[in-house]
């Protein structure tokens, strides 16, 4: 279910698909070769039907996205107007010890709450369900290149994000 | 392009490398720039840290009923 929620941003759509994935599951049970545990299978469910979420709310809103989608605007905050870091990445101490903490993850989310819907779709879709560009293209209706942009504009945001956040909270604050 | 990338255009080629093939003159650009800038390497080393961290998140095998 947080699994779903994270991706889908919105409560209800994550039950939806959460609900959809068990029903497909009953009626498909027959289909259920053994190849695989009931758990894998089941997942393999669930992120067709988030995909199908996704894909939906992309429809319904192509107004804003297509806002969304243009340019790097979000990025230019993070470089002065020569081209350097603003503000350099920092030192992260233990970044694999991180991954064993669960309190990580939910920085980790709340850091991916923070980016505008579509970017973060195409980030979860790409980094978590491991599509690639081309695939994500078509399921947010967007070229290549606002791809990339948009994937690149969430690894900076998400990167800033948990350095705040997590790895050195307290420094930036000031500035 | 021309080989020397600020951190602004090497960040997102290294952003870029992640999703598609970069083409030979971008990456021996990265490459000049990446050896001499710590910013970028470090910059380098988060993101591929972050995308460990997305592939680790506590998925449906461990997260439901939570």
């Amino acid at each position: 279910m947080r699994f779903a929620l994270v991706q889908l941003r919105d409560r209800n759509a994550a039950e939806d698909a959460v609900q959809d994935t068990l029903l497909a599951a009953i009626q498909g049970a027959s289909q259920f070769a053994g190849q695989s545990t009931v758990r894998t299978w089941l997942v393999g469910i669930l992120k067709h039907k988030i995909i199908d979420g996704i894909r939906k709310t992309a429809r319904e809103r192509p107004v804003e996205s297509r806002a969304e989608a243009e340019g790097a605007e979000g990025v230019e905050a993070f470089f002065a107007d020569d081209g350097h870091f603003a503000e350099p990445p920092g030192e992260w101490a233990g970044p694999e010890r991180s991954l064993e903490e669960s309190r990580f993850f939910e920085a980790l989310e709340r850091c991916l709450q923070s980016l505008p819907k579509k970017t973060a779709s195409a980030f979860t879709l790409r980094e978590m369900m491991g599509l690639e560009t081309d695939e994500i293209c078509k399921e947010l209706g967007i070229s290549a290149s606002n791809c990339w942009v948009m994937l690149y504009r969430a690894r900076m945001s998400l990167r800033a994000c948990l350095e705040r956040s997590w790895f050195n909270p307290g420094s930036g604050e000031a500035a | 392009m021309a080989f020397r990338l600020s951190c602004k255009e090497a960040s997102k080629l290294i952003s870029e490398g992640m999703d598609r093939r970069l083409s030979f003159p971008e990456r021996i650009g990265l490459r000049l720039h990446v050896r001499i800038c710590d910013a970028c390497t470090r910059f380098t080393s988060q993101v591929n840290f972050l995308r460990k961290a997305l592939k680790a998140f506590p998925g449906p095998d461990d997260s439901e009923g939570r």
